[in-house]
């Protein structure tokens, strides 16, 4: 690791700036916990770090479950899961980033950061892209607004150009009798990468008829996926017994993951299904008791 | 030493807090990375990307001009050692110890060191290294056992006939050695048996996970000698390897020991110490080298993969018949696996008339292989352990009865040589038997697994000594790093023999030019060995007192008894004196003959082996493949246990260590022979929430080789885990796996196997 240079501007314009004029190749610094981790083993090489931890508005978590939230994209891990009515409106994707990392690992993390990290296994981004998360991006030609799963295109790239970063998510007015959940499967209980994660969130009608879904999946693509297929499963269905089995076969069906050191194709595949099945029931579950 | 059983003890058995525990907890101890001098130096090392290369060329030149750049070294710099084993040499190729630590002609692991600087900054090291430029020509690898077995494999050394075939071969080959234990005609005796199970298994190789890396920093003075710290299990270990090493007078290096962080017999060797003090003997300026992860994963001394066949004979009532064992154990680069211990302690809970084991060590494209807690025998044991489940599951027996049945005592007759004497193998077997989690009731996917281990112990060479202040209290000292609350141990035994309070004893660890040799701490022989110094050392002490107080009285030393930790008369003959306490001693020393000093070097026998029975519940997830521990149970014969909650806390960390090696560790390598989980998050021991509470229970049956009955504690704990828990995983799915770790993928394609 060799010098760089540190900057921590205070306005979203100012960064921009810093990204937009840096000479070689400038990064966006939020938590640290993957760039600190990159920059010690020698995979990140930066010129310019932009810490984007003294602007207000990407620290905010605004707006409510009627109107939709707005989160801050440096926002910590501890501090969305003590935001009481965001865990209420969508407990999936506060549990998504709860899980990352320990106790001190929270004060740092960003949902920011775990996206645009593009790591397909990232904890917080299946959360995202079941809310139907929309990033907001501030750039040098001003702002833009994209889905959430367009952030990743692939491991550790993004569709971001040179000077733009993501500012906010804007999560959707919260229906009544809607739920989310979010599961992993690590081979430890904690401080682990997952395997495989699910992200599903649902809106039940008032006869208990789900009536809109997305589901997400990590860990078994280059990027995290919203599955289609899956959330057809499930919409139009009490989410009973066929409709979670027509969705674990969907889940697995687009799962497409590799063989490598924390898991098989083989493996993966199959319990991308179980995840996704088991967490559409805990979406239901909430969602039923969500009225 | 008789008589010791139905002792009753002031001090031994109680739970003080330790020693050390205020400095660990409040930061200010020492460990191998805290010592700073002046004018030091950053030492990095440059380590091989290849498996297996022949090193062509390596030009330092430009690493040199480097500004802040003062020293560099490579192979050439260390002096040639003599390739074999010479009487007084203990074992140690010393060629090879060298060339583990600085590759010459070849490279032979991902991370074998090639070269190394000493620089004014961290950040100015690691550009030297990148400065550095080696030519390697790459050769095929071998990674595995079986493979390197084989004839026509990849070969590592040119100079490796095996040993134990006859005829001695001619050619090289990666087979460093076979060796052969036999009782009995066990081929005749299968042929009496019942059922007989025979089974293949695999095992990875697996790191102690110790939380320091290794650290050292070195000192060189121009009138050649030289002083070096850092956290090892041997400061003495190290000053000898060192000094060997770099051809010097034992008496010229002075080692001095840090805290340590972690070690688990993988700090029974060394890595970086000699690179150190070369680098500081070139720079003229002290130089510490501080291991990342990385390194201590991939160039330090984790222990081996296995490949094991066992078959057990029995008959219907469970009586065993006979049992054979090979066990296929990998070296690392370098002669040093511990397949002889394994071989000898594999059925160690059993009593068996006809018993073959056979035991073959290769040396692979990996680091050294060397020492994790009871070297060698969690592996073989996990074999055995698991073929006696299957005996018992196919007789219908209870799994406890079948090794109660079987199960070894005092005179049964081990395959390596000698009797038992008094162990507490069937004490732990009934003690687990009478356990009320047997009462607990098993929910669905829920298994229970049982199994039995065995240690030997080492004994070997210590000193201590005992200085006892103007006010009574007393200094003691040993040589033995306490890498498990062994300073507490000696404290307790000192304040025993002396009747003076723990508190008034301040143990410590002394460096090499201060106390008397002492083996490194292995073998779980400290609070055994160098306890039995300290014993000794104290009653020193108190004869020097009885001493002095029978010349104040005037009478004979006979004539005055210790007592409680004051002279008495012996009786009324001694006259009617007041008794005087240590302190009051201490006070008069100057005038009676001096400091009170007491001091033993010993080297003791008689350790006595311990055994241990685990028992534990999993939960797995069938669809899945994540296993739970539900609850875990350990008993283990201590022989006595001085501090019994470090007793209790090896036992627990013999379990924690034994279920992450069970369930998720293990070295994996690429095709292209790297080590692809260098960290802690791809190379997985348990963390807390993985465990539930281990409940430890100390059984005493005395060793009738030590003054209090001790035996050692540290290793047994890590043999039966890895048993236990496949057993019990077998039972929770039915399907028996032979291959660890049983992570979930392998768990759900068992489960997806049966049906
Ligand atoms: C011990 C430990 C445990 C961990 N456990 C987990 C875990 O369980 N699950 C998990 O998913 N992850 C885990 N992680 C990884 C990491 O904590 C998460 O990915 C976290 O969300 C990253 O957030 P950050 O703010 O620290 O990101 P940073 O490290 O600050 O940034 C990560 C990347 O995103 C870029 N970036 C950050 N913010 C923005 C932005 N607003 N706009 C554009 N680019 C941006 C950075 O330039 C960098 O490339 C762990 C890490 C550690 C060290």
């Amino acid at each position: 690791m060799s010098g760089f240079q540190y900057e921590s501007p205070g306005s979203v314009d100012e960064a921009v700036r810093l990204l937009a004029g840096a000479k070689g190749n400038a990064r966006v610094l939020a938590g640290g916990t993957d760039l600190l981790v990159q920059l010690r083993s020698g995979a990140a090489n930066p010129d310019m770090l932009v810490d984007i931890k003294r602007i207000s508005e990407l620290r905010q978590i605004s707006g409510n479950a009627a109107s939709g939230f707005v989160i801050g994209a440096a926002v910590s891990g501890a501090e969305i899961g003590e935001h009481k009515e965001l865990a209420k409106a969508w407990p999936g994707l506060v549990e998504g980033m709860e899980l990352i990392g320990s106790t001190q690992i929270q004060g740092r993390a960003t949902p920011g950061g775990n996206l645009c990290n593009a790591s397909p296994a990232g904890d917080c981004t299946p959360g995202l892209v079941a809310a139907g998360a929309i990033a907001v991006i501030a750039g040098p030609n001003g702002r833009r607004e994209i889905p959430a799963e367009q952030v990743p295109v692939s491991p550790g790239k993004t569709s971001l150009a040179k000077g733009e970063f993501v500012v906010a998510f804007k999560l959707p007015p919260r229906a009544k009798n809607s739920g989310d959940a979010y599961l992993r499967m690590i081979p430890r209980t904690e401080m682990d990468i997952a395997i495989v994660g699910a992200g599903v969130n649902l809106t039940l009608d008032a006869s208990g008829v789900c009536v809109a879904a997305r589901v997400s999946l990590g860990a078994v693509a280059p990027t995290v996926l919203l599955v289609d297929a899956a959330a057809r499963a499930l919409i139009g269905s009490k989410l009973d017994d066929a409709a979670l089995a027509k969705l674990e076969a969907a889940a697995s069906a687009a799962a497409k993951p590799i063989s490598d050191k924390r898991g098989t194709i083989e493996y993966r595949t199959k319990v991308a299904g179980v995840l996704a099945r088991r967490a559409a029931v805990i979406a239901r579950d909430r969602a039923r008791s969500n009225a | 030493m008789a008589g010791y059983e139905d002792k009753s003890f002031k001090w031994i058995g109680t739970r003080p807090v330790r020693p050390d525990g205020v400095d660990k907890v409040t930061g200010r101890a020492n460990y191998g990375a805290d010592m700073k001098l002046p004018g030091q130096l950053t030492g990095r090392i440059l380590r091989s990307p290849h498996a297996h290369a022949k090193i062509l060329s390596i030009d330092t030149s430009k690493a040199e001009k480097l500004p802040g750049v003062k020293a560099v070294i490579t192979g050439k710099d260390f002096p040639e050692m003599h390739n074999g084993v010479l009487p007084g040499d203990e074992g140690v190729n010393f060629h090879y110890l060298s060339c583990n630590i600085m590759a010459r002609n070849k490279v032979l692991y991902d991370g074998h060191a090639v070269a190394a600087v000493a620089a004014a900054s961290a950040a100015i090291a690691e550009e030297a290294l990148a400065l550095i430029e080696v030519k390697y020509e790459v050769l095929p690898h071998v990674i595995d056992v079986d493979l390197a077995l084989k004839p026509g494999a990849p070969l590592l050394h040119d100079d490796i006939f095996t040993t134990g075939v006859t005829p001695k071969p001619e050619k090289p080959s990666n087979t460093v050695q076979r060796i052969q234990m036999q009782l009995g005609d066990p081929d005749a005796a299968f042929k009496d048996a019942d059922v007989v199970v025979e089974r293949s298994f695999k095992t990875k190789a697996v790191h102690q996970g110790y939380i320091e890396p290794h650290a050292v920093v070195a000192e060189w003075s121009e009138d050649g000698q030289c002083r070096i710290w850092c956290s090892s299990q041997g400061h003495f270990m190290v000053r000898t390897l060192t000094a060997r090493l770099l051809q010097m007078e034992v008496a010229q290096v002075r080692v001095i020991p840090a805290e340590i962080g972690g070690g688990f017999g993988g700090k029974t060797i060394i890595f970086i110490e000699p690179t150190a003090v070369l680098l500081a003997r070139k720079a003229k300026r002290p130089v510490r080298i501080v291991m990342s992860r990385d390194e201590v994963f991939r160039g330090t001394g984790p222990a081996p993969g296995t490949s094991i066949d066992v078959k057990i004979g029995a008959k219907k009532d469970g009586m065993l018949v006979a049992a054979t064992g090979e066990f296929r154990y990998q070296a690392g680069a370098f002669p040093g696996s511990p397949v002889g211990a394994a071989c000898m302690a594999a059925f160690g809970p059993y009593a068996l008339s006809h018993v073959r084991v056979v035991g073959y060590e290769a040396v692979t494209n990996r680091p050294l292989c060397y020492s994790y807690r009871a070297p060698g025998a969690p592996l073989s044991s996990f074999a055995v352990e698991s073929v006696m489940d299957e005996i018992a599951q196919k007789l219908n027996l209870d799994p406890m009865d079948l090794r109660i049945k079987n199960g070894s005592k005092e005179g049964t007759q081990m395959v390596y040589g000698p009797k038992l004497k008094a162990v507490g193998n069937l004490e732990c077997l009934k003690a687990i038997q009478n356990h009320p989690i047997n009462k607990i009731p098993l929910g669905p996917n829920q298994g229970r697994g049982l199994a039995a281990g065995f240690w030997f112990n080492l004994g070997g060479q210590s000193s201590a000594v005992v200085n006892i202040a103007e006010d009574g209290t007393a200094n003691i000292m040993t040589g033995s790093p306490d890498i498990g609350g062994s300073r507490a141990s000696m404290a307790l035994m000192a304040a025993e023999v002396l009747g003076i309070d723990y508190s008034k004893v301040r143990p410590i660890v002394g460096d090499t030019s201060a106390v008397g040799f002492c083996e490194i701490t292995h073998g779980s022989r400290v609070t055994f060995a160098t306890g039995m110094a300290i014993i000794q050392a104290a009653e020193d002490v108190v004869l020097q007192c009885r001493q002095r107080v029978a010349k104040m009285w005037e009478v004979d030393v006979e004539a005055v008894k210790w007592e409680d930790g004051h002279a008495r008369p012996a009786g009324a003959n001694a006259g009617d004196q007041k008794p005087l306490s240590l302190a009051q001693i201490a006070a008069k020393a100057a005038r009676t003959g001096g400091p009170l000093v007491g001091s033993a070097a010993i080297n003791a026998g008689g350790p006595g082996p311990a055994f241990g029975v685990h028992i534990c519940d999993v939960e797995v997830d069938p669809e899945t493949g994540h296993v739970t521990v539900l609850r875990y149970v350990a008993a283990q014969d201590a022989g006595k246990a001085i501090h019994p909650s470090y007793v209790e806390g090896q036992i627990q960390g013999g379990v924690a260590q034994g279920v992450g090696w069970a369930l998720n560790e293990e070295y994996i390598y690429g095709e292209d022979g790297r080590l692809q989980n260098s960290g802690f998050l791809d190379y997985r021991i348990p963390v807390a929430s993985d465990l539930p509470m281990i409940d430890a229970i100390i059984l005493e049956v005395p060793n009738p080789g030590h003054p209090f009955g001790v035996r050692g504690v540290g290793e047994v704990p890590i043999v039966p885990p890895l048993g236990a828990i496949a057993n019990a995983v077998a039972r929770a799915t039915g399907a028996r796996m032979t291959d660890l770790p049983l992570t979930p993928p392998k768990i759900r394609a068992a489960i997806d196997a049966k049906k």
